[in-house]
Order: C-alpha cells, then structure tokens, then sequence
C-alpha cells in the first residue's frame, strides 16, 4: 500500500521470501553476527552435518565469555572454550571473526556498527536481545535464540511473525547533563516493561533527531527492556554522515545509490501504527534505578517508592532500600561504565568531562570498560584513558564485564553498583549484586562523590 | 525436536510478574559465582541450574521454601506465573532449563517474545491466559494435582475438571504435534531463497556481499 507504509513495512515487504500462513513469513536474514556464548550453534550445524549458507554475510566477535582484566594472564583466550570454538569455526566455516586484540574487536552491538556491517534497509539478526541496538541504524534487528541462530547459519533466513507496530514521538530539548539513557530509562517507566510486547517500535521526534548515532543505539538498545524485539529509527543525514566512509559501508557510485534508496526508507506520512505515543521530553532529569527491573526508575532528586505490590517488596528487599530514602546521595561500592548500552567513545567523553580533575571516592571501585578496540584507542587518542586512570578508574579491555558476570567481571555480593549497563535484574551483575541503571555522567559523578549523584551538580 | 502432545502433571504456581532469562537459567549457582562457564552441560546439569539462584543457598543446599523444592512440584509439568514471563536476554537455555527440569508449559498472561519463540523450537507450549484465571488455576495447582495439556484438541484441564480452550495457530500446532525440523522446511525452499538473492544483488547490490574478505 503505497504512501502509507511505516518504515518497518517497507524493509519487512523487501525480504519477505514465502508467507507461511497464520502470519508467519520466511524473512532473509541479511548480516548475522555470531558471539562466543552463542558459537555453540555451529556444533549444533555441524552435527547436522550443515553448513554455513552465507559466510560472507556471517560475522563474529568473542564479548560475553571473556575477561576485560588488562592483566589476564591468558590474553589470547587459549583457555576459554567459547574462543578457541569460535576461532576453529571461523577457519572452519570461511566467516569472519574479529578476534581478540584486532582492530573490529569488541563487543558485538558496538563494532557492528563501527565497521559499517550494519547498514539502513538491512535485516540483522544476532543470538542477543540487544541486537535490538543495530536499529537505530535505520534496519530491522532482532535478537533471537540458538535454534534460530542454526536456522540462520543453515539458511540465511529466519521464520517469523509479523508484530504489530508501535510509534513513539519523543519531542522536546533534552536539558543540560540529560542524554539518550536517561531518555530511555524515563520513557520505560512511564510504560512499563511489558508495553512494547508484540510490536515493532519505531522512534521518533525532535529529541530523536538531535540525537548522534551513538545516542540512538543507547535508546534503541534498551527498547528490549520495553519488552519489544524490534526497534528502530529511520535513517537521516546523522546516519548517513557516521556511516560514510566505514570499513564495510559501500563506497563511490555503490554510495550515492545506497543514499537514494535510504531516503525512501523512511515511514510515509500516511503510515498506519496499532499504538502511537508520545511525550514531551524537555523537562526530564538524570534518571537511575531503584529496583530490579529497568522499569523502576527515578528521577535523581526523587525518594524510593512504597511498593506497590509483593514484587516490589522483594526488589526493595534485594536492593537493601527503605522507601521514602532519597536515591540521591545513596552510598555505593562500585560503578562499571561499559556495555553495549553505553561503551561508545561519546558515553567515554561525557564521563571524563565529569571526572576530570577527581579523585574516585575511597569506598569506590571503578571501571571503565570500552566498548571496542576502536573505542579503546579513539579514547587513548584523546588522553581520556589518562583521564579515568589519574581520577583512579581501572582502564579494562573491550568486552560486555560485568553487564552480565558471564566472564568473571562481577560486583561481588551485596556490593551497590551505579551501572551503564541495560539491566538491573536480581544476579545480573553476580549473584546478590545490587545494580543502579544510569547514563555515564551520573555514573562518573557517582564514583567520584561515593553517593548516588546528579551529574548537574558538577558540570553543569 | 522433540513433539508435544500430551502431557501431565503438577502445576507449580509462581506468581511474579517479570520472572526473567537470567532468573530461569542464571549463569551460576550461588555457589559456584565467577567459576568460568562450561561450553556445554548435561540435561542433568541443565536441570539442576533452573532457577538456581531461588533453589539454592551459598552452600549449594536447596532451600526447602522454594516451590520446585517442595514434593508434589518437583515433578512440575507446568509453572503458572504473571505478566512478561521469560523477558530479557534471549538465551534459549531458558527454555532447555525448563524442558529439563520437566517443565513442558508456561502459562501466563504475557511472555518475553524471543523466549516465546524458543519455546516452539523445544517442544515447550507457552500459553497465554488472562491473569485471572491464572490465579484460579494456582488455587487449584497448591495440591499438586495434576493438569492435563491436549495439544490436539487445544485444552488444558485442571484437577476439578475445569478445562480451557486455547486457541493455537495450525503452524504452531502442527509444529509441536509432529517435532517439526524448521531448518529442513525451509531448506525446502531453497529456490526461493536463491532468487531473492539474485533480485537484491540486481537491484541493491550494497546489500549483499560477494565474498568473505
């Protein structure tokens, strides 16, 4: 139906290979990118006795399995099984992988982007529900599970329903010390974590459209924990500009022709959605968790809630809180800057513009954790690493950490962590790990006054 | 896969909302914190890690309070729960816990979607049913009667004998009733997939790449 297609119509309708009835659709697949947890796949292929459809359309990076310790005593992973895997797959195989210590390095939602793999128009699928991210580029990105991954590996195509579609139009001026995650944090608490389920979400508005790239992957990022697989942000001239001249971007008259055919890619003004909200976003604060669920979210001059149901009463009691306790000014043990949420070289700069001068406060344990090898030595460019290292942060190598403890990065037990991270859930950070969601000012401020802390109040 | 087509049991009730991926199938127990993670695990093992961080204390003993501890539900077939079950981290041993722990449904009223996909590639039926009736039901399961799933005829039937109707699309249905192989199903269409390949690299040819390097 043209002029009346959303932008997830569009890039849906251009590869839809067979309807399957009942609403399902044979969709082609793309990019896929393969991470080491989820490398286990090309045994499953291999007992099968499959191969890979389209290695050149394959790609993989080792981030959830690996320690970000500078001092590991095995730096080439020799030891790690989900490495040495995906290293004998890739040779195997004939895909890419981006291995430790290389340039294209990191983790997996991070470098997609960097190196171009992802462009707009496109399908991506990854085994990560944050693949989600790599929809801000203007694509349609999903995370799925290992069965799928398989699928993927065997056929270059994946079966899915369609979902419905849902826009958000976010206007308004974001305020000084104010970013993307705070944006995204305030909009899940507003709906809920459940209030994207079954749709495809499409963002949008003025607040969108001043946002950089690696803004738009932070709020794309976290749409999973709005309970949507798909979201997404229809590509401009901000897109356009960060992908021009990237590693895998097509180039010369591939270029011009690739632009052309974005600029239609954009949701018609007839489009139809099954649910549009919208928000005026000028007046938000820096946002942070309470509790353990990205949807229980504060502004930072707000106090811990009564709770409203038994499932509040257990996260107060897991988060050690009281309500009526102002969340400003909490004391805390650790802060970890990192994730594909907000490891990027702009999340770095605006925590650094925070620390510069400070001293991490003495009960604090601090890290910063790039995103990738590129974000690692843009930064060490700009001094930022001096920086973090001078203020008493630990400078750690790319990978997810401590996000999600799955590679010995962990906030011990009971420890408060101020996280950049995407998820606050009970055990994420480690068993009886205590998370508190925030944007990487808040969480350079946190660290360097040892409280829970409103960014404004230092820089701006 | 495996196929579902009848299956009974106890019915274990777990009335949160928001139960997710990491709480199901956590990547530790409380006692093995930061030990590095096997590349693969037993069922046994798979089972013995569902829910960890709820089923066990720091000195890897279970604790008795828990409902999968506890007698008639350590033979659970079902969990009853609340809204987004299985949200967050798309890791399909969510639903491998569960399968091996003997779990073969979920009902709830809502379900995190990658984990309600994984779900059909297992043999594992989530369901969805209105919170109220959940809650009825979970009156019911507290004895540890059994519930009854007829993929067939698309019913559950609880221990007094009430029985729902659920409606299934014929592609979920026939998936679960025969264990279909979706990768052989779709590699039956592999002209298709072909010539959708050759139409992009016509029309867009930024889109696909040529080689590996």
């Amino acid at each position: 139906m043209a002029g009346r297609q959303s932008i997830f119509d569009k890039i849906w309708q251009r590869h839809a290979i067979a309807d399957l009835g009942d609403g399902f659709t044979l969709l082609h697949v793309d990019r896929h990118v393969v991470c080491d947890l989820t490398g286990k796949g090309f045994v499953e292929l291999e007992k099968r006795g499959g191969t890979v459809r389209n290695p050149e359309l394959t790609f993989a990076v080792a981030d959830h399995s690996i320690s970000t310790d500078p001092e590991n005593p095995d730096p080439r992973f020799l030891k790690n099984d989900f490495v040495v895997n995906l290293r004998r797959q890739a040779a195997r195989f004939g895909f890419t992988h981006f291995d430790i210590g290389e340039r294209g390095h990191g983790i997996e939602h991070v470098v997609a982007p960097e190196l171009g793999i992802v462009l707009p128009g496109l399908t991506v699928a990854c085994a990560d529900s944050h693949t989600v991210t790599l929809g801000a580029m203007g694509a349609i990105a999903w995370g799925i599970g290992q069965s799928e991954l398989v699928h993927i590996l065997a056929t270059q195509c994946s079966v899915q329903r369609k979902p419905k579609r849902m826009r958000i139009r976010l206007d308004g001026t974001l305020p000084p010390g104010v970013y993307a995650k705070d944006l995204i944090l305030h909009l899940i608490g507003q709906t809920g974590t459940g209030a994207g389920t079954g749709h495809a979400v499409e963002l949008c508005g003025t607040a969108i459209d001043a946002l950089g790239m690696e803004g738009r992957f932070t709020m794309c990022n976290m749409t999973i924990e709005l309970g949507a697989r798909f979201g997404m942000i229809a590509p401009d001239e901000t897109t356009f500009a960060y992908l021009a001249g990237r590693p895998y971007a097509p180039q010369g008259a591939l270029w011009d022709r690739a632009i052309a055919d974005w600029r239609t890619l954009a949701s018609d003004a007839g489009a139809e959605f099954d649910v549009e909200l919208s928000f005026n976003v000028s007046a938000i604060a820096p946002q942070v968790t309470w509790g353990t669920n990205p949807g229980a979210v504060l502004p930072i001059g707000g106090c811990v809630p009564d709770p409203a149901n038994e499932a509040d009463v257990a996260a107060l009691d897991y988060m050690g809180l009281t309500p009526g306790t102002a969340i400003e000014g909490l004391p805390i043990d650790w802060v970890f800057i990192g994730s594909c949420t907000n490891s990027r070289i702009s999340d770095l700069r605006e925590a650094a513009a925070i620390v510069g001068g400070r001293k991490v406060a003495p009960n604090v344990r601090a890290w910063v954790v790039p995103g990738s090898t590129e974000v690692k030595l843009q930064a060490e460019a700009e001094h930022l690493d001096a920086i973090f290292r001078a203020a008493g942060f630990e400078w750690r190598e790319p990978g997810c950490s401590m996000c999600l403890a799955a590679n010995g990065d962990l906030v011990p037990r009971g420890m408060r962590a101020v996280s950049t991270s995407n998820r606050n859930f009970v055990g994420r950070q480690g068993p009886g790990s205590r998370t508190h969601l925030a944007s990487p000012a808040l969480a350079a401020a946190s660290a360097c006054l040892g409280v829970i802390a409103d960014p404004r109040k230092l820089r701006f | 896969m495996p196929s579902l087509i009848e299956v009974a049991g106890p019915a274990a009730p777990m009335l949160t909302p928001n139960i997710n991926t990491d709480a199901i199938a956590p990547l530790y127990r409380p006692a093995t914190a930061g030990s590095p993670r096997p590349f693969t695990q037993t069922d046994e093992e798979r089972a013995k890690n569902l829910f960890a961080g709820l089923r066990y204390d720091l000195a890897d003993d279970e604790l008795p309070d828990f409902v999968l501890n506890r007698p008639p539900f350590r033979s659970a077939k079902f969990i009853l729960a609340l809204d987004n079950f299985a949200c967050g981290s798309s890791r399909e041993s969510a639903v491998w816990y569960l399968y091996a722990f003997g779990i073969r449904c979920v009902v709830a009223p809502s379900f995190g979607e990658i984990f309600f996909d994984n779900c059909f590639k297992n043999g594992l039926l989530p369901l969805v049913l209105d919170a109220a009736t959940i809650r009825e039901l979970a009156a019911e399961a507290a004895t540890g009667a059994d519930f009854t799933l007829d993929v067939r005829r698309a019913t559950l039937t609880a221990p007094s004998g009430r029985t729902i109707e659920f409606t299934l699309s014929d592609f979920r249905r026939e998936a679960l009733l025969t264990g279909a192989d979706e990768i052989a199903m779709t590699q039956r269409r592999e002209a298709a997939i072909a010539a959708h390949q050759e139409r992009q690299r016509r029309e867009r040819p930024w889109v696909l790449r040529e080689s590996a390097k």
